[in-house]
């Protein structure tokens, strides 16, 4: 057992948090406001080498450890959500997944332009019908030759108009049965013909971020590009959401801290009843509740992010972060504007935002109920990993460094 | 050029700094490189990019120094001395000055020293002119830019900021400078550079190895106290229109003497 981060994380979390605080804090309420992303953010992102970051070297990333993709994360969304969100999307389910399942050629192709930030990558699975119960989704990959012609609509995703390619699922087999049998994933440029996308208006939070549709109409894709066997897509795509929902609970446990930042500062100021509110017992509650929650998200992160670099199975670990801190950090959130006051409901403050940001969290990557439901069949038993055709390649640190 | 960064590990500038026991302590704030030592080394990595050479960053310290010298690393130094040694526990600026001198000289082959204008925990702003005055070196104070630097001809021009003007000057080489913020905004750490930092074992060098005897401070601290609490009273300040108000508040800051 060792708790202590190495100096290359202390130096990368520090890294990180100045370019948040510097670049990235004084613009971001006015574009939440105008509900845009910053301009030039993911190329500031790029240049900096996090669109790359636990990426072997020879793939064109930094060569990092998954405990470093956790403490980005987490200083992102101190900030603001949005940031995250790109590492849950581009790392989490679009570079990490052709690592995991690619071919040499596809790593070649795709993953190193992704590595160095030349391209942005995200995940397309959600469908405007289908969202929880995925395996039943309805967009279709017909092979024909050395192609599959793919037709549907995807709905929700993340990056949907900034990213090059996807990781996109798609029924391949009409009546496989059980049908999570009949999906294949590839990964597909988002600039081929057929393609046309969109951004979503009108959303309660991730403003400063892109939320979208891509719609597919007989969009070619070669064979080369399936990630994985034909009729492996969900679990490929289970995989995915492995890696996601890491980075959505080490995302979490920063945005807790941002709360618990703010409210400290907040109440050791405010006055009411001739004291500080920090001294009332009932505003003491909900700072230690966020203490304690920062700490406990903290940990289950760091523990997913050790099992990743161990190249143990992490989909029970990753489930149980993902959803004990997203809950936790819409929680602490809404006491945070409670400990404002008045003042918290306005987007004078951060908290209104940090509440608005925390809400999609317990809906994409698992909704609240599907992780409850995924924790209890781990606990009753009715759930358990199967090794997987392909395991995510454990951390080490002389191949990842290697030229 | 071999350019050498003398650098200083100070608390983060959001610590609380109390006076406890006639001691200055800042809790367990973490420790950072103080943040006008990025300025110099940004400004010297920025010349051996255009110039050719190396970065080399000294510091005096425990191990805590490290903070300050990994940073440096990661930003781009190649290499790192610490100066270590129990005889400097009270060290004032013009010892550590002296022992900075004979780091800069055993180094050897240095064309340039880049500081920090000043510590933001000591805020003395002295350490660089003593330092050049013990090496015998010019002097050039919060320099702004090179326009030229010239290390075959042994000559370079600073621009100096001095208030509203912008003051040139020429000076031989080597020389001690200060830089100041006007320089250029300082570069995040690349990852590699955090690779490497973090994997670079840092020599340490006692008095001995410097060939110095424990240099004796001039300065001794008799007595330290914290600022005393400033008392400060809002009055809100009504009237009917905005220029009656303003009336009051001219009359009210003739009152205070503030005008
Ligand atoms: C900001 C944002 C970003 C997103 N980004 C992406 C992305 O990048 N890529 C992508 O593919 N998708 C993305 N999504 C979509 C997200 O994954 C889905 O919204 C999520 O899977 C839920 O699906 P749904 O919205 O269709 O809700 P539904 O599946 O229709 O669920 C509706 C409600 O029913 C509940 N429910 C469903 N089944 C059960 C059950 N068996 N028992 C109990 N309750 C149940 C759900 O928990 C939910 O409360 C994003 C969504 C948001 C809000
Ligand atoms: C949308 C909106 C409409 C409003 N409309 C009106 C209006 O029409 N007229 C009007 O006069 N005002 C109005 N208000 C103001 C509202 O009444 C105040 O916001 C409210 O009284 C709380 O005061 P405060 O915001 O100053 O918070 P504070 O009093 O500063 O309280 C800050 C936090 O400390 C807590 N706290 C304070 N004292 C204690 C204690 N002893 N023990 C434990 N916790 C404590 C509070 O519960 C709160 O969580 C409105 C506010 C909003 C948001």
């Amino acid at each position: 057992m060792d708790f202590r981060l190495t100096d290359e994380h202390r130096m990368v979390q520090q890294m990180v948090r100045d370019f948040a605080q510097k670049e990235i804090a004084p613009l971001v309420k006015e574009y939440d406001r105008k509900h845009e992303p910053i301009p030039g953010v993911l190329e500031r992102m790029g240049e900096l080498g996090l669109l790359g970051i636990s990426i072997p070297v020879r793939y064109g990333g930094q060569g990092m450890d998954y405990i470093t993709l956790g403490l980005v994360s987490e200083e992102l969304e101190y900030v603001d959500s949005t940031l995250r969100v790109v590492m849950s999307v581009h790392m989490g389910l679009c570079a990490l997944s052709i690592l995991h399942w690619g071919t040499e050629a596809q790593k070649q192709k795709f993953l190193v332009p992704l590595a160095k930030g030349e391209k942005v990558g995200a995940g397309a699975f959600t469908e405007p019908g289908h969202g929880s119960d995925f395996a039943r989704i309805q967009g279709t990959a017909r092979r024909e030759g050395d192609v599959y012609i793919l037709n549907g609509e995807k709905m929700w995703i993340s990056l949907a108009t900034k990213a090059d390619y996807a990781l996109v699922t798609m029924r391949t087999d009409p009546h496989a049965d059980p049908p999570h049998r009949g999906l294949t994933a590839f990964i597909v440029d988002l600039h081929s013909p057929g393609i046309t996308r969109g951004d979503i208006k009108g959303k309660l939070g991730v403003r400063a971020g892109s939320t979208g549709w891509i719609a597919f109409q007989n969009v070619e894709v070669p064979v080369e590009n399936r990630i994985g066997e034909e009729g492996e897509g969900f679990k490929v795509t289970m995989s995915a959401f492995d890696r996601g929902r890491y980075t959505v609970g080490a995302g979490a446990a920063g945005l807790i801290r941002a709360a618990l930042d703010a409210s400290v500062a907040y109440a050791r100021e405010r006055r009411t009843f001739g004291q500080p509110i920090g001294h009332h017992q009932l505003i003491k509650e909900k700072i230690a509740r966020m203490a304690r929650d920062y700490e406990m998200t903290r940990l289950l992160y760091l523990h997913t992010g050790w099992l990743m670099n161990q190249g143990q199975r992490f989909t029970r670990q990753a489930s149980l972060t993902k959803w004990f801190g997203t809950e936790a950090a819409f929680r602490a959130a809404h006491d945070a504007i409670q400990i404002h006051g008045a003042y918290g409901y306005s987007d004078e403050y951060d908290v209104e935002r940090f509440f608005r940001n925390s809400r999609g969290a317990m809906i994409y990557e698992g909704s609240s109920e599907i992780h409850t439901l995924i924790q209890a069949d781990y606990a009753l038993g009715y759930r358990y990993d199967k090794p997987l055709r392909k395991e995510l390649p454990p951390y080490d640190p002389d191949e990842w460094l290697a030229e | 050029m071999k350019i050498v960064v003398p650098v200083k590990v100070v608390p983060d500038t959001a610590a609380t700094i109390k006076v406890e026991d006639g001691r200055v302590t800042w809790g367990d704030a973490p420790l950072v490189l103080n943040p006008w030592d990025e300025f110099a080394v940004e400004a010297a990595l920025q010349m051996v990019e255009k110039h050719g050479g190396t970065v080399a960053v000294v510091s005096v310290g425990d191990e805590h120094a490290l903070e300050a010298i990994r940073k440096a690393l990661a930003m781009g130094a190649k290499e790192a001395v610490r100066i270590h040694d129990p005889a400097l526990a009270h060290a004032d600026v013009r010892a550590t000055a002296q022992v900075l001198a004979a780091a800069v000289r055993k180094m050897g082959d240095v064309d340039m020293v880049f500081f920090g204008r000043q510590a933001i925990d000591g805020d003395t702003g002295l350490t660089p002119m003593y330092t050049a005055r013990a090496l015998g070196w010019p002097f050039v104070g919060l320099v702004s830019a090179f326009p030229e630097m010239d290390p075959a001809g042994r000559t370079f021009t600073a621009e100096r900021s001095v208030g509203e003007a912008k003051q040139t000057l020429r000076a031989p080489m080597p020389a001690v400078v200060t830089i100041a913020k006007e320089f250029a905004e300082p570069r995040y750490p690349s990852f590699m550079g955090i690779r490497k930092a973090s994997r670079a074992k840092v020599p340490v060098w006692s008095l001995a190895d410097l060939g110095l005897d424990a240099p004796a401070a001039k300065v001794r601290w008799p007595e330290i106290t914290m600022p005393p609490k400033r008392e400060v009273k809002v009055e809100f300040i009504e009237g009917e229109t905005p220029r009656e108000i303003a009336e009051k508040l001219v009359d009210k800051l003739i009152e205070a003497k503030v005008l």
